[in-house]
């Protein structure tokens, strides 16, 4: 699978095209000596590995890494994903594994179901990030029933929709709860015009 | 493939049987969502059915694999996906029948969607811990499923002469299927009783009214209760699940362990 790092991007869009802070990408394959790890220095480490499809936050960002255990040479890294059928979790494993054994450390990644992921472990400079980005970052997860809140379009009881990531307007419209990947829904800003990507609250 | 949680557990029949009920609900629905793929009315669903799709088939893999281990066989999630047969699958029949048109698909699916956010509410409190974690996610997912899916049903149903036609048309078809999802039998009695399970008969008026609810709502006529379709948690499915495996199962078993 190929991807466009925001960089590439950048280079097709031409000069004017800004793609905002970037999270560096995963340490080179060839192994430096960082010494046995600790701990702080493996999290430092995922720091540095970004989310495939949302490469401006890193997994440490998004909250999917759960669990940093360290014995002797070996580390074992805990993460959760965020959707049961996201397509990225193999990808973020294989990300993970380099970044680690690229310092010559010993890495296997697991994954746990428990506590289920969600929005809310993602920091605010992570949702900063995302804006930046030109992604709508999750609001406030809705709790309570679902099946009630089912209304024609017009009926004015939709809740809120997340502020336009470009112009700042509230008045924004949903156009599908399900956007590019499983964790984004899709919207235009009625004021700029613009289509935009919201992650979802979950 | 990381081993799933829970799989040090001495081999339990009865729940090996139970988790494929589950699993093969989704793994099935999942498969006939994607079939959608690049045929959806507008691209927003065909990428919408996508992702139900996903999430459905994500959860079933999960299922599966807690089902293998419970087994103790040494079967995993793929062997169990790809090397049965039709009287192996343990899901309901509503969930194998083909897509039909996009108003089957959408009714289908939102008469699903409104049972799954229920039962995965429920057994988000299984006593059995891999069970309740998976269930925890998959209900955060099927919150946003059942919303899209029961639009959809007040949008075509309320929506042209011809829409609101083809909406009639799958209520009508399909309202004989609901009731396999929610009446229990002596393994779900026992597994509710252990505490691992839900108790679908708990569940039962909670769907009922949701979903006369959303269909009234879409000025759709709820048909007078037919002869209850069922039979698939006891492996005897209609013809059109071998179909649907053949499809599904030929890559597997045409070069068993490939990879790519």
């Amino acid at each position: 699978m190929s991807r466009l790092s925001p960089g590439e991007l950048a280079r097709l869009l031409g000069d004017g095209w800004d793609p905002g802070p970037t999270t560096a990408a995963p340490a080179s394959v060839a192994a430096e000596d960082a010494g046995p790890p600790t701990a702080a220095a493996v999290w430092a480490a995922l720091e540095g590995v970004p989310d495939p499809e949302v490469p401006v936050i890193s997994v440490v960002e998004l909250g999917i890494v759960r669990d940093v255990a360290v014995d002797g040479a070996r580390v074992v890294v805990t993460i959760t994903p965020t959707y049961s059928g996201c397509p990225a979790m193999r990808e973020i494993e294989r990300d993970v594994v380099a970044a680690l054994r690229g310092r010559g450390w010993d890495a296997e990644v697991r994954t746990t179901y428990t506590p289920a992921w969600t929005t809310d472990w993602m920091s605010d400079a992570a949702r900063e990030k995302l804006r930046a980005y030109g992604i709508a970052p999750p609001g406030r997860r809705v709790e309570g029933p679902v099946l009630v809140p089912l209304r024609r379009r017009g009926d004015g009881a939709a809740e809120a929709g997340p502020p336009c990531p470009r112009c700042g307007s509230p008045d924004t419209r949903l156009e599908s709860r399900f956007g590019s990947t499983a964790c984004k829904a899709m919207h235009t800003c009625r004021a700029c015009g613009e289509p935009f990507e919201e992650f979802k609250p979950v | 493939m990381t081993a799933p949680p829970g799989t040090d557990a001495a081999p339990d029949a009865r729940l090996a049987e139970y988790l494929l009920r589950h699993g093969d609900d989704r793994l099935v629905l999942g498969h006939r969502l994607s079939e959608w793929a690049g045929h959806a009315p507008i691209l927003e669903e065909d990428i919408a059915l996508g992702n139900v799709a996903l999430d459905l088939i994500g959860q079933g893999a999960a299922l599966l694999g807690l089902a293998g281990a419970a087994e103790g066989a040494g079967r995993d999630a793929d062997a169990l996906a790809y090397f049965r047969e039709a009287v192996d699958f343990r899901n309901a029949l509503l969930c194998e029948l083909p897509r039909g048109d996009f108003a089957f698909t959408v009714v289908r699916q939102f008469l699903f969607d409104a049972y799954d956010v229920l039962v995965t509410e429920a057994l988000s409190a299984s006593s059995d811990a891999a069970l309740a974690g998976v269930m925890a996610k998959a209900y955060k997912e099927a919150r946003y499923h059942v919303r899209h899916s029961g639009e959809w049903v007040v949008r075509l149903g309320d929506g042209t002469d011809e829409s609101r036609r083809r909406a009639q048309d799958a209520v009508d078809a399909l309202w004989r299927y609901g009731p396999e999802l929610l009446t229990p039998d002596a393994l779900d009695e026992d597994m509710r009783s252990l505490g691992t399970g839900a108790d679908l008969d708990a569940l039962r008026p909670a769907w009922e009214s949701s979903v006369r609810a959303v269909l009234d709502d879409a000025t759709l006529r709820v048909p007078a209760a037919g002869f209850p379709a069922r039979g698939g948690r006891q492996g005897r499915h209609t013809e059109h699940l071998g179909l649907m495996l053949a499809e599904m199962q030929i890559v597997a078993r045409s070069h068993p362990g490939a990879s790519w």
